[in-house]
């Protein structure tokens, strides 16, 4: 055995790249805001970093948020690319407290593409704003060379009516709050990675696509002192709640057994050497409900049909600041750490 | 989930506590070998859960780890070249070379394509003719026998655009270095359940014998942790040092002849250098002479460039059990795993890096208390 020879420190990996981590809603996303978004666009709305900015209007308050589209393959057991450029933008809306009303899109398509994909897609997207409740208003198209994207690329930007007098957001969660989830982790994303790699696996898996936007406003209606909600999608649970525990200088705990997760699910995820806490979702939730109002939060939510399966998973605390922990099955402690990208496969 | 919750059942775990509580008398220092144990292990906090005194000493079992820089330079370099596509599985991608890692050498344009299987990369070389196809394939006699037989499979189909460049390690050797060590600690081994699964438990027998020390062959869910744990500290407790297999539900004394034979058809031992324990003599595998056709290294001429590691990593005090991670001034500051000086922040199944994403914040109140005592004297 040799003892390492004197040597100078490792230079730091090169940067000024864009690297796909920097799409995964990890930390790479997170110092990519940080650093290059932020300074130049910096201001009050901007700043909360939720998933939809608040902003004032004469008569009230509007939400807005927009997303992209990029998923592979463009349909999938349980939804297709329309269907998330129109549910994602309503559920970023919707956990602002807001009440979707109008979406934009924006096409990017490939050349040679054949039209009869897009029409599917764009039937899709007309019957999830039906769903959803909300208005397709106005859109743009472009084509691309082929070989200068993929297929289909497609933004979705959206406006929703804040109710008076409500107040949502990371900043306001408070210690002592109890942290409800509508439902099992990581049946997008695991069905995506499934179609992607040609896994045929045991078991129904399907992706969660679905509209929340009637499950928030039910949260709104019977917890009124709500303190925040937020969609669980790319990162999974374990990036929405780092971000918050960040955002409101909270500590946060939840336990591993209150946790659902599918068998079929549990199974992929074993294979892939992936943790549940980390994939993605396009149908999930939590919210942020203080103690004396969570039972009827709970209540509210298992009465939708998209929280049937709603527990309370975790609790905020004044306790380790900033970092989110987790109560294992074994009765230990271990934290819940934000990827600094996406999770990889593992070898073993 | 069948075959699952019930290696992971907190009634099971808390019995096995129990037992090992009335089991063990003394302090004993053990060792579990692979990385996929360690992970388990401060996952669920395991080592939390054994009696006062009783210590977990983390091996040198993560592949991804062990890899050496220059590697890892030469499957970038190798990456580079025109016309070859690079593949290799996803946790390797992100391992930091001296200078970069694949993943931004696929941002320069490097065609980087992730796999789960070396198959697939030989699936890869005969859906693209014309270009070259070759598989960065680390890991120890767990992960040696597909990418053997994927060389063996691309020599019997005439497949010569497919090329593997390896960097095979061998646990056995490794054990006997850290083992012989001046100051060695260990007093148990709990030993790598999927590689005992490949090559058997005959080298294991002889290196109980050789150290005296006994050695349970372990599962990597936390009920068979423990199990390990209570029957290595039986052994002790009596003075026996044999080897016992608890995986047994994967583990054959005699391991799994086909693979063996796919291992020695077509890879011979070599001298490896480990990062985190330098070099260790056969200690490796490389691919016989009769498969050099098919060897990235000598088929690309790649350049060694030897790199050496930053001195300021402790990896070796903390393979040998002299250091936990938070005894090392760097660990969380200038050592984290986007950004690791060496082998044990690497990959989750490093010591180092499991602690950083699992308990980051005991070791982050033990190093201020620290500060605080320095500054009350």
């Amino acid at each position: 055995m040799t003892t390492p020879a004197l040597a100078c420190p490792l230079p730091i990996p090169a940067d000024q790249l864009i690297v796909l981590g920097h799409g995964s809603g990890g930390r790479l996303s997170a110092r990519l805001t940080e650093q290059v978004f932020l300074p130049a666009f910096r201001n009050a709305a901007l700043e909360q970093l939720d998933d939809q900015a608040i902003v004032p209007v004469p008569g009230g308050r509007i939400a807005l948020s927009t997303d992209s589209y990029v998923v592979k393959p463009l349909f999938f057991p349980g939804g297709d690319i329309g269907e998330l450029a129109v549910y994602g933008t309503v559920n970023d809306l919707a956990v602002g407290g807001a009440i979707p009303k109008y979406l934009t899109v924006g096409f990017i398509l490939e050349e040679g593409l054949p039209i009869a994909t897009l029409q599917r897609i764009v039937e899709s997207m007309a019957q999830a704003a039906q769903r959803a409740g909300v208005l397709i208003v106005t859109g743009d198209t472009k084509v691309v060379e082929k070989g200068c994207g993929d297929q289909v690329f497609i933004n979705s930007a959206g406006v929703g009516f804040v109710p008076n007098g409500l107040t949502l957001g990371a900043r306001q969660v408070r210690p002592g709050d109890r942290i409800l989830l509508n439902g099992s982790l990581g049946e997008h994303g695991i069905t995506i990675l499934s179609q992607r790699e040609g896994l045929e696996l045991a078991g129904d898996l399907r992706s969660d696509a679905a509209p929340l936007n009637e499950l928030c406003a039910a949260i709104v209606a019977a917890a009124p002192g709500l303190h925040a909600m937020r969609d669980l999608t790319r990162g999974g649970l374990s990036s929405a709640l780092n971000e918050i525990a960040t955002s409101a200088q909270v500590g946060i705990e939840i336990d591993d057994r209150a946790i659902p997760v599918t068998d079929a699910v549990r199974g992929a995820c074993e294979i892939f050497g992936l943790d549940p806490l980390y994939v993605a979702n396009e149908g999930k939730m939590i919210a942020f409900v203080p103690e004396e109002q969570a039972a009827a939060a709970l209540a509210a939510m298992r009465a939708n049909p998209l929280g049937a399966d709603a527990r309370i998973i975790g609790t905020v605390t004044e306790k380790h600041p900033r970092m989110v922990t987790l109560r294992t099955r074994l009765g230990t402690e271990r934290i819940v750490d934000m990827l600094a990208q996406d999770q990889l496969p593992r070898i073993c | 989930m069948k075959h699952l919750d019930e290696y992971r059942d907190e009634a099971l775990a808390r019995a096995l506590v129990d037992r090992l509580t009335a089991v063990a008398h003394h302090p004993w220092v053990l060792m579990e070998v692979c990385g996929g144990q360690t992970h388990s292990l401060v996952r669920y906090g395991i080592d939390g859960l054994l009696p006062a005194g009783m210590e977990m000493i983390h091996g040198p079992g993560c592949p991804v780890c062990v890899t050496p820089l220059e590697i890892i330079d030469k499957a970038i370099a190798l990456a580079k070249i025109p016309g070859v596509i690079l593949a290799s599985y996803g946790d390797m991608l992100r391992v930091p070379g001296s200078q970069s890692d694949l993943l931004h050498a696929k941002a320069e344009g490097a065609d980087v394509r992730m796999v789960y299987s070396p198959l697939d990369a030989l699936k890869l070389a005969r859906e693209n003719p014309t270009r070259e196809v070759a598989f960065f394939g680390i890991g120890f006699e767990t992960t040696a026998p597909p990418n053997a037989a994927a060389v063996w499979q691309a020599a019997r189909q005439g497949i010569r655009n497919f090329s593997l460049l390896a960097s095979h390690v061998l646990v056995p050797p490794a054990l006997r270095a850290l083992l012989g060590a001046p100051g060695n600690r260990v007093q148990g081994l709990i030993a790598p359940g999927h590689v005992c699964a490949i090559v058997g438990l005959e080298e294991y027998q002889a290196i109980a014998r050789e150290f005296h020390i006994p050695i349970v062959v372990g599962g990597f869910e936390p009920v068979d942790l423990l199990e390990a744990i209570v029957m290595l500290a039986e052994q002790l407790e009596e003075g026996r040092a044999e080897v016992e297999n608890q995986y047994t539900r994967s583990v054959r004394v005699t391991g799994n002849p086909l693979a063996q034979k796919m291992l020695t058809d077509v890879l011979e031992v070599c001298d490896m250098k480990w990062r985190g324990l330098g070099e260790i003599p056969k200690s490796g595998l490389k691919l016989r002479a009769d498969f050099a056709a098919f060897d990235a290294e000598i088929k690309f001429a790649l350049a060694h460039n030897p790199v050496d590691e930053p001195a300021e990593c402790i990896s070796a005090l903390i393979l040998q059990g002299h250091a936990k991670p938070a005894q090392c001034p760097a660990f969380g500051t200038r050592c984290t795993p986007e950004r690791p000086l060496g082998a044990p922040m690497v990959s989750t199944e490093g010591a180092c890096s499991a602690y950083y994403q699992y308990r980051r914040h005991d070791i982050e109140a033990a190093q201020a208390e620290l500060a605080a005592a320095g500054a009350r004297a």
